[in-house]
């Protein structure tokens, strides 16, 4: 099996499931609770808060630990927004969000908040003079993902947040992708508020982080005991936070090197297949780019076919084709950068991780090509394009 | 999740390909949803002697156009237009229920292709 499908998910690692077991079974008491089987608990728990906080630059204390990145993104954009009502009712967003940040702000909408999604470009980069435009003394929140999941786009981060800390805007980022990949200060990059989720960097799923800058006015999320401070009630997933912050100090081991070899097989990958698969193109920024994406249109094809095709390899892959959205639509994302919908149908993602070959790369490219030319040989829409000479490009 | 049997004719689908010279071709559905599929005929004796499929689409739309051809072919073109979608998606084990459309489209595309045919002889 050759898994190139590192942005769904990931493997957890070995180190980390031996981390987390005896919390399952030997120091399984409740963190919340007054004897030493607790307190073992409670200390490697605060470990774990310590560990998380220091790898983004923050305090401790400003860790919240969550079921998942979509909680973390609902409860920093639902709660900013409804704590600071009385100061005003107005969003700034993109277009290009991940569905967890997109569908909570169209929810908000429904309470009488309102929403300015962005336009980004051909590239999927937003236009910093863009939001300083739409900023007006309603704006309470401004809520930019770090680096998009589907075409791996990096936003410019720090831009964003000096802009928002000059006029006193809370700033939330969805850094999921991004955390454990790139190098975040949430103190340099003026972030108040930003989500991460363990299983995107060989953590467990099923546990994510909600960092909540000292002083933000923020609403709790679940109501109950006094856990996170009060802020967030529930039982601590004590075996699944310590999985994430052992994860996250994995991940960041020797990244820069981890990271220039990811980038040369990247290249490698997105420069093979946009030479050798003729009406390719790729998608999102070739520069401001996540180390281990490549998203590629592949013209007369669909996505879901090509996935099949893919699978009968044992290649694990992703497309933001409508078959595989499970709406009629093929993604917002690229649509949102223009493309076309039948362009943006035969989309198809790959994303690597530090354990991917070059082999790998070689026999998926291989495989790529000709089921591309089975699928274009059945295809209608590469039929009329060549009896219409064959010339248009994307 | 697909059967076996849409997997099937997804990696080895049946008359697949172009009939340079068919009696009748009809063309359903539309790039912009995803789906395109193109049946072509060869028709004697008002019963289809031969018919061939291209699609640009999902593994169901790939899978449903197949099956159809099999469907039709030697039946009298009557007997193929009272092919439906319920007949495609039987005889493909089923279909998930974000996909049905696709079978619909195939029952579209055998009809599309019938009245192109009817259309250039001049049937009724």
């Amino acid at each position: 099996m050759i898994y190139l499908d590192n942005s769904a998910t990931t493997p957890v690692k070995k180190e980390v499931v031996d981390e987390m077991l005896p919390y399952f079974t030997s120091f399984y008491g409740n963190p919340s609770s007054l004897y030493k089987l607790s307190r073992d608990a409670k200390r490697k728990l605060e470990e774990a808060r310590e560990k998380v906080a220091k790898i983004i630059g923050a305090e401790k204390d400003e860790i919240y630990f969550t079921a998942s990145g979509t909680e973390s993104d609902n409860w920093a954009i639902k709660q900013i927004a409804r704590a600071n009502k009385k100061k005003g009712n107005h969003i700034i967003t993109t277009k290009i969000e991940h569905h967890a940040v997109l569908h909570t702000c169209m929810e908000l909408e429904k309470e009488g908040f309102e929403v300015t999604y962005l336009d980004v470009d051909s590239e999927g980069k937003i236009n910093i003079g863009d939001i300083e435009k739409h900023i007006k003394g309603t704006t309470i929140l401004i809520t930019i993902m770090y680096a998009n999941n589907e075409i791996g786009v990096i936003m410019p981060i720090a831009e964003i947040g000096n802009i928002a800390r000059e006029k006193g805007i809370v700033f939330h980022t969805d850094a999921v992708q991004a955390v454990g990949k790139l190098n975040i200060d949430v103190v340099k990059e003026n972030i108040d508020l930003l989500s991460l989720s363990g299983h995107k960097f060989n953590g467990p799923k099923g546990v994510g982080a909600l960092y909540i800058k000292k002083g933000t006015k923020i609403n709790s999320f679940m109501h109950g005991g006094g856990q996170e401070k009060g802020k967030r009630a529930g039982t601590e997933n004590v075996p699944g936070i310590i999985g994430l912050a052992k994860a996250l100090e994995l991940s960041v081991e020797n990244r820069e090197e981890k990271n220039k070899k990811l980038v040369e097989l990247r290249d490698y990958l997105i420069d093979t297949v946009l030479s050798e698969v003729p009406h390719s193109r790729l998608n999102g920024d070739r520069v401001d780019r996540l180390p281990n994406n490549a998203n590629f249109c592949i013209r007369f094809i669909e996505g879901e076919s090509l996935l099949l095709g893919l699978d009968n390899f044992g290649i694990c892959a992703s497309s933001g084709s409508a078959c595989t959205s499970g709406s009629l639509d093929p993604s917002h994302v690229l649509l949102a950068i223009g493309l076309p919908h039948e362009i943006a149908h035969g989309s198809l993602r790959l994303t690597l991780s530090d354990e991917t070959t070059k082999e790998e790369i070689d026999f998926t490219i291989e495989k790529l090509k000709e089921i591309i030319q089975r699928l274009r040989a059945m295809s209608p829409l590469y039929e009329d394009f060549m009896k219409n000479g064959g010339n248009s490009d994307v | 999740m697909y059967s076996n049997k849409v997997m099937d004719h997804f990696n080895n689908p049946r008359n697949m390909g172009e009939i340079e010279k068919a009696d009748g071709v009809g063309t359903v559905g539309n790039a912009k949803c995803g789906d395109i599929m193109r049946i072509y005929l060869v028709i004697e004796d008002n019963v289809i002697k031969d018919v061939k499929f291209k699609t640009f689409g999902c593994g169901a739309a790939v899978a449903t156009s197949s099956i159809a051809t099999e469907l039709i072919k030697g039946k009298t073109v009557d007997e193929a237009l009272n092919v439906t979608n319920k007949a495609v998606m039987e005889a493909l084990d089923g279909l998930p229920t974000a996909k049905i459309h696709c079978s619909l489209l195939a029952e579209e595309a055998i009809k599309a292709a019938i009245e192109d045919y009817k259309n250039k002889k001049g049937v009724e």
